[in-house]
């Protein structure tokens, strides 16, 4: 893993150095990406326990939300606090929701996370006076590390934000998944019994992997609305929550460096397939995920660790 | 009084829709052990035939009672057509794979079929109002009510009383039954269970589809409209216990009365009554209410 | 007099019309290594099943050094210091066979202890080398369990239990599907292993030469009835127990 470590650090020089040289709206749009993917490392980390949750735009539009009404009602600015806020709050409600729903598995578990995203959803569209219904609310620049400027020059600090947040968030995920919480998770998903009957307690750990998956989407969903300017309902709607879940199914529902290439692949092409084909881009979607799912289960991204394993043997 | 009849009323028309619309999903599930996210495409191409079956119909000036006939006949087409196509298909290669990857595969072929009726009936709404509007209204309580909630709620009652009768009375309805309980028994005694898979399958489609159609003549038909469907009967389903046909009764009915109580009482809850229905009864019977456990064997 | 390990009173248990257990009652002490034999459906390992809480009893007592485990679920019992291996072997068929001991040896560690350190640590790595030497596995250590044969699943389910250290170890058929040769090796090497730690065993067992060999105690299960309990010489001897068991006298 020490070579991999040297990959993912040359990863972040080359991001770090694009941040300067590519134009403008590509900048923005891997922001977008990064965002996406720390959320994508939530819906991995739960995946990795054998739970699929539809519903991490739960805590992606809850922790942006946050973010939104920290800088407007606290006045609020500097994205080092925004951050732990957001991912706090996303935290505080995965505590909270994961109580009910750590129980479940399968089926249950997916469509319960769903319907508590729908519940936000409809929350968020209510509550127009405080959360400004369907049209949502704008957020202001923040600054970074002190560090205040306007429009692009804004964008790039959010940009190299968002790159070290998913640095870290990726590192994270990384050591839980080696450690053994995140082995008795994988255990769960394999043999749920047999971890009973190792002494350990399965609802706790699928709890624990809970909270963390809900942190990682509440980071996706502070770092997304501190680069777009603007937070909606449509955040915390199942589909979004299903885009996540495709894009980790394309990585390869397991692997951390999958998930992230997967987010950018993913960003990229639906900005084009959007432009190209609105009114197929679903059915693509669909069909891509369909072709994964019954011809390449390991994910895009198999190829890779094929040969990664390869190289180490 | 009249309030109690009203929220009465009210409650079981929309405990009647709601089964109507969750029926198929839980009997698929039942039988195939997979939660057919694409249900509600289904429903929506069940809307999308029968709402342009009723237009172009009545355009042609025919007899306007037929457009009643329309609506199932489209269902059954669309049932029947797309159920096969999709088991055999797709979820065909599924068997055997862990539930999640199931799941992800009626995913995917939700959001093929979404984009698929964008692209066979376009975009813009479609106006199905004809049967609607042929039934008129009929006096309750002092208000004047849509006769045709009343057809929805006969229509409910023949589809949950035709699939009892199925069930209990013919021969492939207690094979179905017995591939609910014990699927490893019941082809150790010799069922086909490929057979029943498309079968059911398509049975549930065609229920899903009659849920969609009869909707239709209620609503403007726009893409979207099953999205919110999938979650509203997976609610049902999940509170009446997941592949219980009378839980899905049961289920439905227990919502629709909340729900109507809510609208007239507590509108603010509106939105939320389903769910808080749904996680009431998970904390009490987190199977559902007729939840069966299904204990590993070890 | 020794405190008992394991008190059964009175144990009941109905699927419908089906007995699965009918006032067992039975006291298991320290040092013992009772063999629980019976035909197909006598039941054994639903005993199994329901002592260490995955079936609930519609009547009677359990104890584990007096406590009283009524209602409390596996993980808890196993907590307690209850070892058990499976009919059908439960592993971790996408993990190695390694990993499968390190994951067992690491629920035995403290919550915060290891939560940041890798699963495959020097020390970890070196404990579990040492339990699959003693299994005869240590060759296979990297390979996914999932690839292991049926006798080698056996050993990995019975050691992955041992590994937990427990003070009672259930072990349920723990030679079944294994050559007869190979049988008397494994229960030589399981038996030292458990009497050089101290563990009290139960096993279900089919074998009735294993069982003449290495049990202490004998119960025979039948209809979810206990028909006898004794010494191995005087109960598998007994012909209303042959009878019951094999269907001759």
């Amino acid at each position: 893993m020490r070579r991999g470590g040297l990959w993912a650090l040359a990863a972040v020089g080359v991001l770090a150095v694009a941040g300067v040289v590519l134009p403008r709206w590509l900048v923005f749009l891997l922001t977008l990406a990064f965002a996406k993917g720390v959320a994508v490392l939530s819906v991995v980390v739960l995946m990795r326990a054998g739970l699929v949750s539809f519903g991490q735009g739960l805590f992606f539009a809850a922790a942006a939300y946050a973010a939104g009404f920290a800088m407007r009602g606290w006045g609020l600015r500097e994205a080092l606090v925004l951050v732990p806020v957001g991912v706090a709050v996303a935290v505080l409600l995965g505590a909270v929701v994961g109580l009910l729903v750590a129980r479940y598995r399968d089926i249950f578990f997916a469509m319960l996370t769903l319907a508590f995203s729908m519940v936000l959803y409809g929350v968020l569209i209510k509550a127009y006076t405080v959360t400004g219904g369907s049209d949502g609310i704008r957020i202001p620049t923040p600054s970074v590390l002190g560090i205040s400027r306007a429009g692009d020059e804004a964008r790039l600090l959010v940009y190299y934000l968002a790159l070290a947040c998913t640095a870290g968030s990726a590192w994270l995920v990384t050591r839980y998944a080696q450690a053994p919480a995140g082995y008795l998770a994988w255990a769960v998903r394999d043999n749920e019994v047999r971890v009973a009957y190792l002494g350990a307690p399965v609802n706790r750990i699928v709890y624990g992997a809970f909270l963390l998956a809900s942190g990682l989407a509440g980071l996706g969903g502070v770092l997304t609305a501190l680069n777009v300017g603007h937070v909606d309902p449509g955040l915390s709607y199942w589909t979004t929550s299903g885009e996540l879940v495709f894009v980790a199914v394309l990585g390869g529902s397991g692997s951390v460096p999958g998930a992230l290439a997967g987010a950018v692949v993913y960003e990229v092409l639906r900005s084009y397939a959007f432009k190209y084909a609105p009114y197929a881009w679903q059915m693509m979607l669909g069909a891509a995920m369909l072709v994964i799912i019954l011809f390449l289960p390991g994910g895009l991204w198999s190829p890779v660790e094929r040969w990664w394993r390869r190289q180490q043997a | 009084m009249s309030q109690v009849l009203i929220i009465g009323v009210d409650g079981l028309v929309f405990a009647s829709w709601l089964f109507l619309v969750s029926v198929g999903l839980s009997l698929i599930y039942g039988v195939l052990r997979i939660l057919n996210v694409a249900h509600g495409s289904l429903f929506a191409v069940g809307a999308y035939s029968g709402a342009s079956l009723v237009v172009a119909y009545s355009q042609a000036g025919n007899w306007p009672w037929g457009t009643l006939l329309a609506l199932p006949a489209a269902a059954l087409a669309a049932g029947l057509v797309l159920g096969p196509l999709v088991e055999r298909g797709v979820l065909r290669w599924t068997y055997g794979r862990e539930p999640v990857v199931q799941l992800l595969v009626t995913f995917s072929v939700f959001l093929i079929l979404e984009d698929a009726t964008k692209l066979l009936w376009g975009v813009s709404p479609y106006y199905a109002y004809q049967p609607y509007q042929l039934l008129g209204q009929v006096h309750i309580g002092g208000i004047d009510y849509p006769a045709y909630s009343f057809l929805l709620l006969l229509v409910a009652v023949v589809a949950g009383g035709g699939l009892w009768w199925f069930v209990r009375r013919t021969r492939f309805g207690r094979v179905v039954v017995a591939v609910i309980h014990d699927p490893e028994m019941s082809v150790a005694l010799g069922v086909n269970l490929s057979r029943v898979y498309v079968a059911t399958f398509a049975l549930g489609t065609v229920l899903a589809a009659l849920g969609g159609a009869f909707t239709a003549p209620m609503i403007s038909v726009v893409p979207g409209i099953g999205v919110e469907v999938i979650v509203l009967a997976f609610a049902v389903v999940v509170v009446g216990g997941l592949g219980s046909l009378e839980g899905a009764a049961v289920g439905a009915l227990l919502i629709g009365l909340v729900r109507a109580a809510a609208v007239h009482l507590l509108p603010v809850l509106e939105l939320f009554t389903i769910y808080l229905v749904m996680a009431a009864v998970l904390l009490v019977r987190p199977l559902g209410l007729f939840g069966r456990v299904e204990v590993r064997r070890i | 007099m020794k405190t008992p390990i394991l008190e059964v009173e009175d144990l009941t248990l109905h699927f419908g019309s089906i007995t699965a257990a009918e006032r067992e009652t039975v006291i298991v002490y320290p040092g013992e290594f009772v063999g629980v034999v019976g035909p197909n459906g006598a039941g054994k390992t639903t005993f199994l099943n329901l002592i260490t809480g995955y079936l609930r009893p519609e009547r009677g007592v359990i104890r584990f050094w007096g406590q009283d485990v009524v209602g409390m679920k596996p993980h808890q019992i196993t907590a307690l210091g209850v070892g058990r291996s499976f009919q059908i072997p439960q592993l971790f068929l996408t993990l190695t066979v390694r990993e499968n001991v390190l994951v067992a040896l690491a629920t035995r560690e403290g919550r915060w202890a290891s939560a940041w350190r890798s699963l495959h640590e020097p020390s970890r790595v070196q404990a579990a080398d040492e339990v699959l030497l003693q299994f005869g596995l240590l060759a296979q250590a990297d390979r996914p369990a999932g690839e292991l044969p049926e006798g080698g699943r056996k050993l990995l389910d019975v050691a992955m239990a041992f590994a937990l250290r427990p003070r009672l170890l259930l072990m349920d058929e723990p030679t079944s599907g294994v050559s007869a040769r190979e049988k008397f090796q494994i229960m030589d090497t399981l038996l030292q292993a458990l009497r050089e730690a101290g563990v009290t065993a139960l096993f279900v067992e089919h074998d009735m030469e294993v069982v003449r060999r290495y049990a202490t105690r004998v119960l025979v299960l039948s209809n979810g009835r206990i028909l006898a309990d004794g010494a191995p010489g005087e109960v598998l001897d007994d012909p209303e127990v042959r009878l019951a068991v094999t269907g001759r006298r």
